[in-house]
């Protein structure tokens, strides 16, 4: 077997060997038990006297709720602030300017929600002060957001029949204490040992072997590549994103980046298990999210690793596609990355995902369009839940019981909650790639900074599948694009800035909903005739749902794009 | 939702404070520690740095081996890849011209023989590395402009041959960079 491959294979084991214990120690974070991080105590409580915070007191789903919108209201005024005037501030070495309003609304949007839309080159779009103060910042605390949520959900079934589900700023600032913050400081060492700049310098000016005079970008960036793949955001630093060789040097900071984007997402589903002492559901739901990984990841690897065909219609013999790919990650390592930066909704990227194979695309697409498998720092949870929802429903229907998962009833009510999320993600993504479709189609000469007839990099189905792609990526807050789209103009920064901040808040407050809901109901014993979710035969019904919902709902869509595409070429 | 205001706007500034100011801090002060203290691994030559290690740079002229395209002609104050669709008729037509020109720059080589990465742009335009087969698939040139036995100039590819990761992960490499330097000082 190659080192190629094994190197790919390699980088999964890991992952799964450092999760595992990890997702043990999250749900000990959240029980409140001992663990090895408690030296952290002393300043959460300086950080919760000084705040007014009382941990103690325990909130419902609607006060969770609350408080998570208004820290992240006053996080969204800031960071637009900021951007907006960022060149009269400090720490701005290369000179780079303010950023236009609809760039700064659609840049503080996409940072909030953990989504990482980059409408801007890291090089020439931001100081060092912003990359830190916005930047950074909003990709530790846009995590911690996610998994604060996803911890109601753990708390809601946890227990029999309560309102109160903790306490949201306190499962968010732990989040950051013992979680986040401890394993970004351990990542950015390796990086910067590895060649990742780290320090305030700006650019610097070299005279190269050959005689050209070249610049060369640099800066603080270790750490916000640590936190970037950490907190599953995936905003770059350079405008290359972690295919850049100072972002991303080599392949062992590949495989620690691409291990660190997939590690707490996996972790939270085993911390979930052991959480609510049902380790068993854990395993499963894990199991239906690896055999949806799988299933976009083989056909990925194979249409990356078969090459372009147009390659040897040139005549050559090698026909790898290696465009938009580094050599020293190859292609499998490639392939593998493009899979799981969309599944977990990264969006890091280590090759030009608007370069991959029409049919490595399509699953890219198809990543985000289910974006629950493993899925984003504690989002992912979330959405799987709203198809664990509708499964259970289903499944009580055909077997003639009452819909029940965990004890509790599933009704009306719950139902027709996760059946708007369901539909919302694929409405977002539909309705605005139509909407821009038919600019392009209609109003090619529009006076925006990018008119619609130059926003496409390529031609036909692929130009189609640039404008799909980028809904489908910011509605699913992935963040990596089809990069060659002209994207820095009023109509794409303003339309993904919406689609986004929706895409973000509906799918946390719909499931969380449902989970209070469930948790206030009387709690029913489990009997002979209680439906069982922790089996493999509910695994593949939830995957069914899945797969049904996203393939109904996007078919026609991938159809015009790189299906066609595929057609085209091969 | 009053309420939860004043909390919220303390603890972003607390938070602020401690991820965007301390946490750089602290990673800046312990990167002096690595090779390059943190501002990227330079490459000198006679004291005089002329590049970056993992910054790829251009080589144009036939006496030196030759990197990958760049959509970016090797300026690292940017970088991105071509965003090129492998179906693209212009992309198709580009990479149809570097084969001409690899041709033209390389008599003697045949056609089938030119690694792709040869005339793919890379993704970040600036890949410091190529394949062994694209360096190796260069020597015949580089030797008969420089004067320099083929066989010599293989030995001093093979010597710059990275291996995979501890041997089982990961694709070999050569840094085109640290192989030019060498191939200057041979004689």
């Amino acid at each position: 077997m190659n080192s190629e491959i094994t190197g790919v294979i390699v980088t999964f084991i890991l992952t799964l060997l450092i999760a595992f214990p990890l997702g043990k120690y999250i749900a000990k974070v959240f029980q409140g038990t001992p663990t090895v991080t408690d030296f952290m105590s002393p300043l959460e409580r300086f950080i919760y006297r000084f705040c007014g915070i009382d941990p103690q007191k325990e909130m419902n789903w609607k006060q969770h709720m609350m408080a998570l919108l208004s820290i992240n209201l006053v996080w969204l005024v800031y960071a637009f602030f900021v951007l907006l005037f960022q060149s009269h501030l400090p720490l701005n070495p290369d000179g780079n300017p303010d950023m236009t309003p609809d760039l700064a609304f659609n840049t503080a949007i996409s940072f909030l929600v953990n989504c990482n839309l980059q409408h801007y080159s890291g090089e020439s779009g931001l100081t060092y002060l912003t990359q830190l103060i916005v930047i950074t910042f909003l990709q530790f605390v846009s995590a911690a957001t996610g998994v604060a949520a996803v911890a109601v959900l753990f708390r809601a079934f946890a227990e029999k029949t309560t309102e109160k589900l903790g306490n949201f700023f306190v499962f968010f600032i732990k989040t950051i204490t013992r979680i986040l913050l401890p394993l970004s400081i351990i990542m950015a060492i390796i990086l910067v040992f590895n060649g990742t700049p780290a320090s305030f310098d700006g650019k610097d000016s070299i005279v190269t072997l050959q005689g050209d005079s070249v610049q060369v970008s640099r800066g603080p960036a270790a750490g916000m590549i640590a936190i970037k793949h950490l907190g599953t955001n995936g905003g770059g630093w350079f405008g290359a994103n972690s295919a850049h060789p100072l972002e991303n040097p080599d392949y062992l900071t590949n495989m620690t980046e691409i291990i660190a984007q997939v590690i707490l997402p996996m972790a939270l589903i085993f911390a979930f298990g052991f959480f609510i002492r049902r380790r068993k559901l854990g395993y499963v739901i894990f199991g239906v999210m690896t055999l949806g990984m799988l299933t976009f990841m083989i056909p990925t690897l194979f249409s990356e690793m078969g090459g372009n065909p147009a390659l040897a219609h040139m005549g050559l013999k090698d026909i790898s596609a290696m465009e938009g790919k580094e050599v020293r990650f190859g292609v499998p390592a490639s392939a593998y990355w493009q899979v799981m930066t969309t599944i977990i909704s990264t969006g890091s990227v280590n090759s030009m995902h608007d370069s991959s194979m029409p049919l490595s695309g399509a699953m890219q697409m198809l990543g985000m369009m289910t974006n629950c498998f493993y899925g984003g720092k504690g989002v992912g949870l979330l959405n799987y839940f709203i198809f664990l929802i509708i499964a259970v429903f289903i499944s009580g229907l055909m077997v003639g019981r009452t819909p029940e998962f965990m004890g509790r009833k599933v009704e009306a009510k719950e139902m027709k909650i996760a059946a708007i999320i369901a539909l919302f993600h694929p409405f977002l993504v539909l309705v605005g790639t139509a909407l821009s479709s038919y600019f392009a189609a209609h109003h090619p000469q529009i006076g925006w900074a990018v008119q619609p007839a130059a926003w496409f990099n390529n031609p036909g189905h692929h130009g189609f599948s640039e404008m799909l792609y980028e809904f489908t990526s910011a509605s699913a807050n992935n963040g990596s694009g089809f990069e060659g789209l002209g994207d820095n103009n009023i109509f794409w920064n303003i339309s993904t800035g919406v689609v986004m901040i929706l895409g973000r808040f509906i799918p946390i407050i719909g499931p969380v909903a449902i989970a209070g809901i469930m948790a206030k109901k009387k709690y029913i014993p489990e009997s002979a005739g209680t439906l069982q979710t922790d089996t493999a035969t509910f695994g593949i019904m939830t995957y069914a749902v899945i797969m049904i919902i996203a393939a109904l709902a996007f078919f026609p869509a991938l159809t015009l794009g790189p299906i066609a595409e595929y057609f085209q070429l091969y | 939702m009053k309420k939860y205001f004043l909390p919220s706007i303390k603890l972003t500034l607390l938070l602020v404070l401690l991820l965007a100011v301390l946490y750089p801090a602290l990673i800046a002060a312990v990167a002096k520690l690595a090779p390059g203290g943190g501002k990227g691994k330079t490459v000198s030559v006679n004291g005089k740095v002329v590049g970056y290690e993992n910054v790829g740079q251009q080589f144009t002229a036939d006496k030196y081996f030759q990197g990958r395209p760049s959509a970016v002609n090797y300026n690292a104050a940017g970088s991105a890849g071509s965003n090129k669709g492998a179906s693209n008729p212009d992309y198709q037509k580009t990479v149809q011209e570097r084969i001409d020109t690899f041709l033209a720059h390389n008599p003697g080589i045949p056609k089938e023989d030119i690694p792709a990465e040869l005339v793919t742009a890379s993704g970040s335009g600036l890949d410091p590395d190529l394949s062994p087969a694209a360096a190796l698939v260069q020597v015949k040139r580089v030797a008969a402009v420089r004067g320099i036995s083929e066989q010599k100039l293989t030995a001093l590819v093979t010597e710059h041959i990275q291996g995979p990761l501890m041997g089982i992960a990961g694709p070999s490499k050569v840094n085109v960079l640290k192989l030019n330097i060498a191939l200057d000082t041979l004689k």
